[in-house]
């Protein structure tokens, strides 16, 4: 009895992420089930290789969302360090592996800075990450003025298949062929970086002090701060892991296309359907409510959508305007509240 | 005079006035190091010839009249991120009508945008960015599927070229209808009923609702200013291209609401004066001009515009340090 009591008020609690995800569940399985090919460890793969990107930006976005802000330069970083993977994925495994590893660090010392001019030089994070946006976009094209790239072809063709494709690839496990290898075989390996981000990262970083303190600054910042949080440094934490996040996209993408692209276009598209898959998670833009498995959840429903087209007969004109309708319309239904509020009062923030 | 002499003058100015002071000198400072520049280059001075600064102007009226809307808004400590495709909305449905409907089109698009885009965010009570980023791509469906993801072929209305890019007494006309929105929004902010209005909502919403404010009609106004504006500079645009085309307005947005604040308006809402806006979008637009004549690529462009939004900010737009 306790047990369901406790299980009620638990979703109470995350209604909006549970109805994200069950609308992302009945998204894609009705796509599964119209498709003409039904259900294939291919189609898989397609799918999760073109998430990942929009997934790990929705998961930077959120941590500055948490804290109240926004982070208006999410897409520049994921451009800005696309470029620099594209620069650095190249020559034997340690250098290729030292590349990654300082791409991720260049996202995320990006990211500090943010943190840095938001919490010291007390300018709104919107603003800050407007202009900071700018620099990152001017710095990547810096880095490549013309799109291309030499990422290793082994390389973007492990990372981009299933574990079995890995395996063969780099000779592990007896070429993808051991026995214990086989359940986990037709799993992509996108799929896998993303479950580990998340796994190991995300979730520790949420269990901490400093996670909680991120909450705590986007519920009440000024109550946190009497409490003795560590309000400043929970800020900067969450500017720096949303540049770490943006980073992870980046690089994935420098991966999957083998190339870099200062493209100011797909930047801004990326940093906007990031604030909507981000609503469409369950976090508010107010802050101190949601987490970025709800957006990472949000961001697959925005690309589920697209893959629709694909299957479909529907005019690819329709497309965007379709797109904006279903974003308008989930993040209305969230408004529904409102109109059963008696005291206006309450709904001025 | 010493940097401490300049500090206690800067101290004496009212909190007010400072950003529109210090944007105002960095007005200045850009034009001395461009004509230095082309003095140093070319040994002439093209940067204060009255032609110029007109067509300055001019380029800067599109900016102006897209930041006077956003800045109605974020005066209410909302945002309107649909103000690209409303203008390229407005531009296209005014050149598809075409004849003497053709303005009066397009402005009725921006109200009809405006209308329900406060209808969101004051009724729905949705968080505007989302709400008004959602309509934006609503916007860009519709008009993908109106023109099929080409430039329209209709043509603006002579009387449409003529208030883009022709010229009265010398000066450019679109200058005209910048300084018309600009007296318009000006006189609305600091001389009506409606103004101060907009100025309580954002300072704190609830307790201008319980001084008798209409705060959801306050709200629906502020996104028709934007999108009327946004419309306004969809129909100059189109008139100054001689057509409308996709993507049109997707340069303005950014760079409105960074003229906004550094013009001094407090992006969280209630604080802001208009002349700051003004100063705002002619520094914007002098630092493009300047930058790009002294030919710099257009990385190091990226990163100085990023730059000196972060410096100007860091000397006066700092907010107190906990918000209870």
């Amino acid at each position: 009895m306790r047990l369901a009591k406790r299980l009620h008020s638990a979703a109470l609690r995350n209604r909006a992420f549970l109805g994200a995800l069950l609308l992302f569940a009945v998204f894609y399985l009705v796509y599964h089930m119209l498709h003409p090919r039904g259900f294939s460890s291919a189609v898989l793969i397609q799918n999760t290789n073109e998430s990942v990107a929009i997934v790990f930006v929705a998961m930077a976005q959120t941590l500055p969302v948490l804290t109240g802000g926004l982070d208006l330069s999410v897409g520049a970083v994921m451009t800005l360090t696309n470029c620099i993977a594209s620069e650095l994925l190249t020559g034997t495994p340690a250098e290729m592996l030292f590349g990654a590893l300082l791409t991720l660090a260049c996202g995320a010392a990006f990211g500090c800075v943010n943190g840095l001019i938001v919490v010291y030089g007390r300018i709104q994070p919107i603003i800050t990450t407007l202009a900071t946006g700018a620099v990152a976009i001017g710095l990547a094209l810096l880095i490549r003025p013309r799109p291309g790239g030499e990422v290793d072809d082994d390389l973007s063709w492990a990372m981009t298949n299933t574990v079995f494709d890995f395996a063969e690839t780099y000779g592990l496990a007896e070429g993808g062929e051991a026995a214990w290898l086989q359940p986990f075989a037709a799993i992509p390996v996108p799929l896998l970086i993303v479950l580990a981000v998340v796994l190991f990262i995300w979730l520790p970083f949420r269990n901490t002090q400093m996670g909680r303190t991120v909450y705590a600054v986007g519920s009440a910042e000024g109550a946190a701060y009497m409490s003795g949080l560590p309000v400043e440094r929970a800020k900067i934490a969450a500017f720096t892991l949303a540049g770490l996040f943006a980073a992870c996209a980046g690089l994935y993408l420098a991966i999957q296309t083998s190339s870099g692209n200062a493209d100011v276009t797909q930047a801004g598209a990326y940093t906007l359907n990031s604030i909507a898959a981000v609503v469409l998670g369950g976090t508010s833009l107010y802050g101190g409510v949601g987490g970025a498995i709800g957006s990472l959840v949000g961001a697959l429903i925005l690309r589920v959508i697209s893959f629709y087209f694909r299957i479909l007969a529907i005019d690819p004109l329709l497309q965007p305007l379709i797109e904006g309708v279903v974003l308008l319309g989930a993040v209305s239904l969230g408004a529904l509240r409102t109109l059963r509020v008696k005291n206006r009062l309450e709904l001025f923030r | 005079m010493t940097a401490s002499a300049i500090t206690r003058a800067i101290a004496r100015i009212r909190e007010e006035e400072r950003p529109v002071l210090i944007a105002a000198g960095f007005v200045l400072v850009i034009l001395i190091i461009g004509t230095a520049y082309t003095m140093l280059t070319q040994g002439t001075a093209p940067l204060l010839s009255p032609n110029y600064l007109l067509q300055q102007l001019q380029t800067g009226a599109f900016l102006g009249i897209c930041a006077a809307g956003m800045m109605v808004v974020i005066l209410l400590g909302h945002i309107d991120l649909s103000i690209p495709w409303t203008l390229t909305t407005a531009a296209m449905m005014a050149t598809a009508v075409g004849g003497e409907m053709a303005i009066p089109t397009g402005i009725a698009v921006g109200l009809a945008v405006g209308l329900f885009n406060g209808f969101g965010a004051a009724v729905l009570r949705i968080p505007s960015m989302i709400f008004t980023l959602g309509v934006d791509s609503v916007l860009r469906g519709l008009m993908v599927f109106h023109t099929g993801g080409f430039a329209p072929q209709t043509d603006a209305t002579p009387l449409m070229r003529f208030l883009a890019s022709g010229r009265v007494l010398g000066i450019p006309s679109a200058v005209f209808v910048w300084a018309l929105v600009s007296v318009v929004i000006a006189v609305m902010l600091s001389r009506t009923a409606f103004g101060r209005a907009i100025y309580a909502t954002g300072s704190r919403e609830a307790a201008a609702y319980l001084s008798g404010i209409r705060t959801r009609l306050v709200i629906i106004g502020a996104f028709v200013c934007s999108g009327v504006c946004a419309a306004i500079a969809g129909i100059l645009l189109a008139g100054y291209a001689t057509q409308a085309y996709q993507g049109m307005g997707n340069i303005f947005l950014l760079p409105s609401i960074a003229a906004v604040v550094l013009g001094g308006t407090h992006i969280l809402g209630g604080r802001g004066r208009y002349i700051g806006t003004l100063v705002g979008v002619i520094l914007i637009v002098l630092l493009n001009s300047v930058l790009s004549m002294m030919q710099m690529p257009e990385a190091v462009r990226q990163i100085i515009y990023g730059a000196v939004i972060i410096a100007m900010l860091l000397v006066y737009g700092r907010n107190s340090k906990v918000t209870f």
